[in-house]
């Protein structure tokens, strides 16, 4: 396959757009209204949303996109989450105090049936089965 | 919100998402049905809009945040037309998997409108 028909957009790698683009509405969805709402409650649980939620629309459209450069932007937006997950996920079990408002990280992603973090490991898998090749 | 009708409408969008998904992953592309079932998993979603805009004048208000609420329902809304347009555009099994994810994700988004408009835990 060294034709331009293998890309990221092939077969089940638009499913795995589709699902990053439900999680980065999902993400948009309610840091808008955490923002909206009540910022000042948990500032930085709510911008730690947004960021979330950047993350996640910025990872679609890499994943659309074709290219090297788009390609190490994947890699890198998706590592983020995966960090962003873990990191998140473990802090607010052992300081609670720290997140007592959701995030769609908190508790490695259990509002979300732990989405959040099976995502970016399958998202890596597929980038690497799909590495550019010379 | 009328809970029976939003159960009901779970219901609808969860076989229709369990539906899409499996047929797909079994290699059919969108057909009527498949594409049919998403559908009505939209229309269901502005019936829902009908009557959330309505009930309050019933009576019927949510106990929960309202900004929340169509936050939610707004979202979901837009969902099934785009997994439509996407199913007519690109004529794979993965559009069809789309289809499922879709009405999925919109079963998840009306089991917590359901949460906000009756359910307050704290």
């Amino acid at each position: 396959m060294t034709t331009t028909t293998s890309t990221r957009r092939s077969g089940f790698g638009r499913v795995l757009i589709v699902v990053y683009g439900l999680l980065a509405l999902a993400a948009t969805g309610r840091s808008f209204y955490q923002i909206a709402s009540e910022f000042d409650v948990a500032p930085l649980a709510y911008s730690l949303s947004a960021l979330a939620a950047v993350i996640y629309i910025v990872a679609t459209i890499a994943l659309v996109r074709q290219g090297d450069t788009w390609y190490r932007v994947a890699w890198f937006t998706i590592g983020f989450e995966l960090v962003g997950v873990l990191v998140v996920g473990t802090l607010s079990i052992f300081d609670p105090e720290l997140f007592t408002s959701k995030t769609v990280w908190s508790f490695f992603g259990r509002g979300y049936g732990f989405v959040p973090l099976v995502l970016p490991i399958v998202g890596m898998v597929w980038l690497y089965l799909k590495r550019p090749r010379d | 919100m009328i809970e029976w009708f939003t159960w009901a409408q779970v219901a609808v969008a969860v076989l229709a998402g369990l539906l899409a998904v499996v047929l797909g992953l079994a290699g059919k592309k969108p057909n009527d049905l498949t594409m049919g079932a998403t559908a009505l998993v939209g229309v269901l979603l502005i019936a829902q809009l009908v009557v959330a805009i309505l009930a309050p004048l019933f009576a019927n208000t949510a106990t929960g945040s309202v900004l929340e609420f169509y936050t939610y329902l707004v979202t979901a809304v837009l969902i099934p037309p785009f997994a439509i347009f996407y199913g007519l555009v690109d004529r794979t099994r993965w559009s069809t998997v789309v289809l499922g994810v879709a009405c999925l994700a919109v079963a998840i988004m009306l089991y917590r409108m359901n949460q906000i408009w009756f359910v307050q835990v704290a």
